[in-house]
């Protein structure tokens, strides 16, 4: 059985597009454009272009915000002293490890519980959702606090109810070494933004039209049949925007490591490195740089996933 | 386009600021004063300094975040900008070198610093010096003590009258099956302990040039560095530090200390106000503060006096403020010997002020009070340095967790550390 999708949309060459030089009217309609738009493309430049720029530029300079009379510019030895230190690579290491492993169960998580959504009775529906929304709606440090007290060797329950499993005792210190620290931060991670990908996925669950659905129940197809070559490919779109924000989200992941190890144990992410530099030790100079190299990570991640799922995002929003 | 976004929201922020004014009407000039977190008692000195100023001025309180390092971080990016309603700032001892050396501390005119030096504890003035000038007013002046249960010393045959040593209080706490705490975490207690740790053994964690990144020396490894370094580690693996020793902090080792395993606990007064304030609570049974006994901190070697931590709050007054010398009138308030009474009796902050020390009040309610001032004269600050982050956070980054440390090796390694970090070679 082969994948069933919708064909898309025909792009139409408007019959009345005028040859050569653009008609006054076009002229007048395209300034107004400019006019509309305008404000929220200076709002856009103001609030992400420049803070980028200017990191950029800060990132030349050998600049300690305490000491602003020896500022120099030293070019681009900042980046050299950072992608030379193992430092740099042990958090990028930890940053994809913590990415990937929250993305991919949150993945399948989220799926299942778009899944019990879109079948849940529609009376219970927006109960149902809200009540899987409500992670989601906590303060990233209330939930990692939460989550820290919880595992906490003194003041935690964890190893007394969990004290039957092997390897989980009363002297257990979840934040005392590098993967029991990493699997609580994990942990946070995911009971935090499952919701989010949820959401999305049950926003993709119903773009899948109901009429492919029954044609391959008419052609006899198995549930696993049908999620496999209906649902699936029809909701590639969503899919991908669901991974890719919650891949960009999970590598700037900071709040959950500053409040349960402090970066203890190795287990520093890009952005606490970026903190560290920049805020603790007054480096503007180095931060900033981190930061650039932070930025273009991101920018590497958006790009690959854009690439490799050849989805055109502006066919999914209807632009055609 | 963006100058004229930014008059239009100082037209904004003044149009309000003016209403405010207005709505005011007196025109008392109103100081802000940065503290850091506590149990209301800066608030309430705040409250009374401005009644006693009878309407020259007013002091309101905003909270600083709850770490030290936090509170400096916040208040200095404040400072970078230039922040005029910085009046007076709590700032903790080892970050005032950073703050007078950028410039954000207004010089402390002679006279106050005259007033505000008269029989405070040594530690406390160092504490607030900086290239030879006093730059902040001392207020309260902290120190560690070696808190133990007498019931454990006196069965383990210790004789806590005299001084004891770090192998002593371990051995005692082996024998009896008790806990030894000591804060073990990534912080800055760390580096707290490390260091009452190398100036007990006689040395320090910065021997010379601590103004010249380039150049500073450092005594890690040092015979006292690395005899520190034996002592952390003997402790550390003798199985009396706690399973959590590398998450532990001050409250943590506090509430073991109160638990059944409670033997030694090396730590800050506040943890007998906070034992008395569980008993009347009826979350801790009355015998448990009954047994608490308190010594000067524990030796490294039989022959050399301990070197406890020194901590603390002094006062800084921000040097963009508009009202500076209210600022330093308001700070001779505030560390004046009832008030710095009145915080040691309700909030258990030691004063840097001796004469607290032979109030009856206190006395009475802190039975270990000349203990506390025998400790403050035996302090050792952490090293004055505008790079005091750097080293701190080096230190903490090579030495922890505790059981790791190797005196072969781990001297070294932080010296080279704390070195390249320096010289803006490597990350921290």
């Amino acid at each position: 059985m082969s994948t069933t999708t919708l064909p898309p949309a025909e792009k139409t060459t408007p019959v009345s597009a005028p040859d050569g030089k653009a008609s006054d009217r076009t002229r007048s309609e395209r300034r107004l454009g400019w006019l509309l738009a305008g404000p929220a493309l200076v709002v856009m430049l103001l609030v992400t272009a420049y803070p980028i720029a200017q990191a950029f530029y800060d990132s030349l300079f050998d600049f300690r915000l305490t000491d602003p009379d020896n500022r120099s510019f030293t070019g681009f030895s900042n980046y050299f002293v950072i992608l030379t230190d193992w430092l740099w690579w042990r958090a990028i290491l930890v940053t994809l490890f913590i990415t990937a492993v929250t993305v991919a169960v949150e993945l399948v998580l989220g799926f299942a519980l778009a899944l019990v959504m879109a079948k849940a009775l529609s009376s219970i529906r927006p109960v149902l959702r809200a009540a899987i929304l409500i992670p989601y709606a906590v303060i990233t440090v209330v939930s990692a606090f939460a989550w820290q007290f919880a595992f906490d060797i003194q003041t935690g329950f964890i190893n007394s109810w969990f004290g039957w499993i092997p390897g989980i005792g009363a002297d257990t210190d979840w934040f005392g070494g590098t993967w029991s620290s990493l699997f609580v931060i994990c942990l946070a991670e995911i009971w935090k933004t499952t919701p989010f990908i949820s959401l999305l996925l049950l926003a993709g669950l119903a773009q899948v039209p109901e009429v492919l659905q029954e044609a391959a129940k008419v052609d006899g197809a198995t549930w696993w049949q049908r999620m496999r070559k209906v649902t699936l490919p029809n909701m590639k779109a969503a899919i991908m925007v669901a991974l890719l924000f919650r891949t960009l989200d999970a590598f700037r992941v900071f709040d959950s490591i500053f409040i349960m190890t402090g970066g203890a144990n190795a287990t520093e992410s890009v952005s606490f490195l970026a903190y560290r530099q920049t805020i603790s030790r007054l480096e503007i100079g180095l931060g900033s740089a981190v930061s650039v190299l932070l930025f273009l990570a991101v920018v590497l991640i958006a790009f690959s996933f854009i690439k490799g799922f050849k989805v055109d995002l502006s066919q999914t929003r209807g632009d055609s | 386009m963006r100058r004229g976004l930014g008059g239009a929201a100082a037209a904004v922020v003044l149009t309000s600021a003016l209403a405010a004014c207005g709505s005011d009407g007196g025109g008392t000039p109103t100081l802000t004063w940065y503290t850091n977190p506590d149990s209301g008692g800066q608030a309430e000195i705040a409250a009374r300094c401005t009644e006693a100023a009878g309407g020259r001025y007013t002091i309101e309180t905003a909270v600083l975040p709850r770490e030290a390092s936090q509170q400096r971080e916040q208040l200095i990016r404040r400072l970078a900008a230039n922040d005029s309603s910085i009046d007076i700032m709590s700032l903790d001892p080892p970050f005032i070198p950073e703050f007078a050396e950028a410039g954000f501390l207004a010089p402390v005119p002679e006279d106050v610093a005259e007033r505000v030096t008269e029989d405070v504890v040594d530690s406390a003035i160092e504490g607030s010096t900086w290239d030879d000038e006093l730059v902040a007013v001392p207020f309260w002046a902290n120190t560690q003590l070696l808190w133990y249960r007498e019931s454990v010393a006196e069965a383990a045959g210790l004789d806590m009258s005299e001084p004891v040593t770090w192998d002593e209080v371990v051995a005692a706490a082996q024998e009896q099956g008790v806990q030894v705490g000591v804060q073990g975490i990534r912080a800055e207690a760390l580096t707290v302990w490390f260091n009452a740790l190398i100036e007990s053994a006689g040395g320090s964690i910065i021997q010379e040039n601590s103004t010249d990144p380039s150049a500073i020396e450092l005594g890690l490894t040092s015979e006292a560095g690395v005899r520190a370094t034996e002592v952390m580690q003997m402790i550390a693996t003798s199985g009396t530090a706690g399973p959590a020793l590398s998450t532990a902090n001050e409250d943590s080792t506090a509430t073991a200390f109160e638990g059944p395993d409670g033997g030694f606990n090396v730590n800050y007064p506040f943890i007998y106000p906070r034992a008395l304030a569980a008993v009347e609570d009826g979350t801790m049974d009355a015998s448990v503060p009954e047994d608490y006994g308190w010594a000067i901190y524990p030796r490294v070697d039989e022959d050399t006096p301990a070197a406890p931590p020194y901590g603390g709050i002094n006062l800084g007054v921000g040097a963009f403020s508009d009202n500076v010398d209210l600022a330093y009138e308001a700070t001779e308030c505030i560390t004046s010997t009832e008030n710095q009474a009145y915080y040691f009796v309700s909030n258990g902050n030691p004063a840097s002020d001796t004469a607290v020390y032979d109030d009856p009040e206190v006395l009475e309610q802190f039975p270990m009070a000349p203990t506390i001032r025998d400790s403050l004269e035996l302090a050792a600050p952490r090293p004055q340095t505008p790079y005091y982050s750097e080293v701190s956070g080096g230190i903490q980054r090579v030495y922890h967790p505790p059981s790791s440390v190797n005196p072969e090796r781990t001297p070294e390694e932080a010296t080279e550390l704390i070195n390249a970090v320096l010289r803006k070679e490597e990350l921290l």
